[in-house]
């Protein structure tokens, strides 16, 4: 989205982050990969060791990995879309010899080749949050249903409308990625819309961040002031169109869904700056993550398939025939800093 | 503002090339124009005062990173790691905000961060002579990865006060809305303008981009005007991270990732040589505004984020090549 502009430069720049890379002791020719031979060692991968989110699922994993006496190590790439870095962390934890990889791929397809060489030296591999394309290119996915996160998120802004017509912009983060195609399609299909739809009237891709969110919707209501409902990816863009909409004097008369559930968004729920926000359970992930690791360390037993590990609309203003729960809930649930 | 040093051939008249070798701003304020015209015919929207304040605040930060940026590649240098220090700077404003410093405090414990950044970055590339390429290169990872330790993963939210005053409090100047923040990145880029054209340190900044040899034989201390480019830089680039925090109150690790190139887009999309000793930061200033308008009326014209990014490369690389023709030219 924003990789543009002097070419030269940024392919220095690359290079800077690259050799940063992934900073992990290697244990040249580490022990058995395979399960079944008694401790658990699980690696985990995650897009980036920054975003408040993978920090705390960073953290649940790491409190279940002791809990439950297995080793734990952790790498991350150094940004998200960093598939180079990703596959350097799958080559690091082979080499200290992990019967378990749980993994946030940064995109579906970018490290299934990783991925296949992990499991052929037989590691169980498991994804994290978003799903691989193929889904069988691991042996399960512990995710959040992000087509549900957002058809939950459109169906409540259809509700909160109470049979208005939309006339909506759109917020999304990085163009075509899984998880914000997903959501995408997910809150079109719980509005009732399809692309293309008149009652769209802007669409932006703000890469999930704060402030590019707030430019482009700036941008967008420069066109059009006349709308009635936002999409929003994710709660840093839905701060950032927040403060386009605030600085309009639009609060009132547009309702704001997003996901994530982080603590800031669902404080942003209890101050009234937007309608609901749908909260996913990276603690879930993590936990059912290396349970499974510890029960193949243990008897050499894969958990195939998908397990949705649920999401949940946070507000303040329920509407019917849309469950949820209010923020003071959110927050005990929340996950990353209060 | 046209310091160019251009052999002048007063008996006859300058060729085109001449005239944008000798004001390099011209261009960029042409460019600037013909965008803002174009705009405003072809959507209803775009001319309106509201939404050219919008225009101006969207560019501030960049703005401001490049003004510092014009300053080194003047000199022939360039910063890759300005974001990065500015992205430190805000959170060292943040944290010692939320953990209870006063704010008056804080601001100038992050401006003196940035300028103590900038005083190493120009130690490193005056006394032992290494490529500020190279430098900022290594100071862009190191800061990249200072930030994220220091923050510790989280974004830090920014309470209203001091240190959002650029973006939260405006006036109205003749009907156009005029932010803080606004005033404080004129006044500064009329600051550097008049240093840099006005006095003999200014005369040096040139002298020392454009042969530093010559410079140094004729009685210039070619390092003591390097250093201060550095430290001058450094302290513009603290002052972008407190526009940065007017405009969005959250200091985040992970924000302004293309911070660096994005100011250097802007210094060369206003006419600076990236070779040094040429340039000014008048075309600097339309440079980081023409990027602001082409997002800005793209937007309202109904074009795709992804074509916008084509087109303001292809401006860039537009800018350069009218650059290397007029030195052709002449």
């Amino acid at each position: 989205m924003r990789h543009r502009r002097l070419a030269t430069l940024a392919v220095a720049a690359t290079l800077a982050v690259s050799t940063a890379g992934c900073t992990v002791e290697r244990h040249w020719g580490g022990s058995s990969n395979t399960g079944g031979s008694g401790k658990a060692k699980v690696g985990l991968v995650t897009k980036t060791d920054t975003n408040p989110y993978f920090v705390e699922l960073r953290a649940a994993a790491k409190a279940a990995a002791d809990a439950q006496g297995a080793d734990f190590s952790a790498l991350a790439g150094q940004f998200d879309g960093d598939n180079d870095g990703q596959v350097r962390a799958i080559e690091n934890l082979m080499q200290q010899g992990v019967n378990t990889i749980l993994i946030t791929p940064s995109s579906s397809t970018g490290v299934l080749d990783a991925i296949a060489r992990a499991r052929e030296a037989g590691v169980l591999v498991i994804a994290l949050d978003t799903a691989t394309e193929p889904a069988e290119a691991v042996d399960a996915t512990f995710a959040t249903d992000n087509f549900e996160a957002g058809r939950q998120e459109g169906a409540y802004v259809k509700a909160a409308l109470a049979g208005a017509a939309p006339k909506l912009l759109m917020v999304d983060g990085t163009a075509g990625s899984t998880v914000d195609n997903l959501r995408h399609g997910g809150f079109l299909k719980g509005i009732g819309l399809t692309d293309g739809s008149p009652e769209i009237k802007g669409r932006t891709a703000a890469n999930g961040d704060q402030s590019l969110a707030q430019q482009g919707v700036e941008n967008l209501l420069q066109r059009t002031t006349d709308i009635n409902a936002v999409y929003t990816m994710n709660e840093p863009m839905g701060r950032g169109t927040y403060a386009a909409l605030n600085a309009r004097g639009l609060v009132n008369q547009v309702i704001m869904g997003s996901i994530d559930g982080g603590c800031e968004g669902v404080q942003n729920v209890k101050d009234g700056q937007y309608g609901a926000t749908v909260m996913q359970f990276p603690k879930k992930m993590a936990e059912q993550g290396v349970t499974a690791a510890v029960e193949y360390a243990k008897t050499g037993k894969k958990p195939s398939g998908f397990v949705d590990t649920g999401s949940a609309v946070i507000s303040d203003k329920p509407m019917p025939g849309v469950p949820s729960q209010d923020s003071t809930w959110g927050l005990q649930n929340c996950w990353g800093g209060k | 503002m046209t310091t160019a040093v251009a052999v002048s051939r007063p008996q006859d008249r300058p060729t085109l090339g001449e005239f944008f070798l000798r004001a390099p701003a011209v261009g960029p304020a042409l460019a600037l124009l013909v965008a803002i015209v174009v705009f405003s015919l072809t959507t209803d929207t775009f001319l309106q005062l509201d939404n050219l304040s919008l225009v101006v605040q969207q560019s501030l930060v960049v703005g401001t990173l490049a003004l510092g940026q014009t300053l080194i590649i003047l000199t022939s240098g360039i910063d890759l790691s300005n974001a990065a220090a500015m992205v430190l700077s805000t959170l060292i404003m943040a944290k010692l905000l939320v953990s209870g410093t006063s704010a008056i405090l804080a601001l100038l414990l992050g401006l003196g961060a940035a300028v103590v950044i900038g005083g190493v970055v120009g130690s490193l590339v005056t006394r032992i002579n290494l490529p500020p390429f190279i430098v900022t290169l290594g100071f862009l990872t190191m800061l990249t990865a200072a930030a994220k330790l220091f923050a510790g993963g989280q974004a830090i939210p920014v309470p209203n006060g001091l240190l959002t005053w650029l973006g939260t409090r405006r006036y109205l100047f003749g009907g156009i809305p005029i932010t803080y923040g606004m005033s404080v990145a004129l006044v500064m880029y009329l600051v550097v303008w008049y240093a840099l054209t006005k006095t003999p340190w200014g005369k040096h900044v040139y002298a020392v981009g454009n042969a530093p040899e010559s410079a140094r034989l004729s009685g210039i201390k070619v390092n003591r005007t390097l250093l201060s480019v550095y430290l001058v830089a450094g302290l513009i680039f603290g002052m972008a991270a407190w526009q940065a925090l007017g405009r969005v109150p959250n200091a985040d690790p992970n924000a302004f990732q293309l911070g660096n190139l994005d100011s250097i887009t802007a210094v060369v999309l206003g006419g600076t040589s990236l070779f040094g000793g040429r340039g000014s930061v008048i075309g600097t200033m339309a440079g980081a505004l023409v990027v602001a308008v082409l997002r800005s009326g793209l937007t309202q014209m109904g074009v795709d984020a992804l074509y916008q990014d084509v087109a303001t490369g292809a401006l860039l690389v537009a800018a350069v090549a009218v650059d290397r023709l007029a030195r052709r030219q002449s």
